[in-house]
């Protein structure tokens, strides 16, 4: 079971901000996980192509590997400042 | 008080001040960003900013680390708000100090730009008819390559 967290437009759209996926393997890329949540959200799929993603709290590509502690979030378009 | 940090206090910008303070500076910049009513013709009642905030702080001391590699004399504080915030509020102020002028202005200048690029806080309008959460305010909707494009220059 792996962790998200979720922030903004993708936590009101999910209604929450944290979600958990089941892994059927050990280790999974940025990718999967991307996948996995669109299926699972239907309604995610358009914002979560446009975010990013952070394992550990550093951004990520898609081939990186993502492992059950890690701490992985999706992060919409950013509008600080 | 920390020199890269997210708050849900209002913000004092003389600590910023203070901490970029020394002797070898010979020019502060400061730089505030406050909360504006009119955008394009609608009506802002109030911002609600959110953040991931461990790594906001991370993203903000990797635009300070950014900034010193190009201007190794240079010091940086930079603290953004959360929460609810009303019309003139400071939403965000950086402090940057260098020996000379130029590099200070171009240093703040880079921190605001590089905050709307890497820093993971969001900003939701909340209008006289109904309210959003802001993206995209640099035109960039998607990353095809997963991560945002690491600028090379300050």
């Amino acid at each position: 079971m792996v962790r998200i967290l979720l922030f903004a437009g993708l936590a009101e759209a999910a209604g929450s901000s944290v979600v958990s996926l089941e892994m059927d393997q050990a280790e999974w890329t940025v990718r999967a996980v991307r996948e996995k949540l669109s299926e699972l959200y239907p309604a995610l799929q358009d914002l979560l192509e446009k975010s990013m993603v952070a394992v550990n709290q550093e951004y990520a590509t898609s081939a990186d590997p993502v492992r059950e502690t890690d701490e992985i979030a999706f992060i919409p378009p950013v509008s600080g400042g | 008080m920390k020199n890269f940090s997210i708050t849900r206090e209002k913000i004092e910008i003389q600590p910023l001040i203070d901490f970029v303070s020394h002797p070898n500076a010979g020019a502060i910049c400061t730089f505030i960003g406050t909360v504006r009513e009119m955008t394009k013709g609608l009506k802002t009642l109030y911002l609600e900013y959110q953040a991931y905030e461990e790594m906001a702080e991370k993203k903000l001391r990797q635009i300070g680390d950014e900034i010193v590699a190009k201007h190794p004399e240079a010091k940086v504080a930079i603290i953004h708000r959360v929460g609810h915030l009303d019309i003139m509020d400071v939403a965000v102020a950086i402090a940057v100090s260098t020996p000379h002028r130029d590099a200070s202005f171009e240093a703040s200048r880079y921190a605001i730009e590089r905050i709307k690029e890497i820093v993971p806080i969001w900003k939701k309008e909340n209008w006289e008819d109904g309210q959003s959460w802001i993206g995209d305010q640099k035109e960039k909707v998607s990353y095809p390559t997963g991560k945002p494009e690491i600028k090379e220059e300050v």
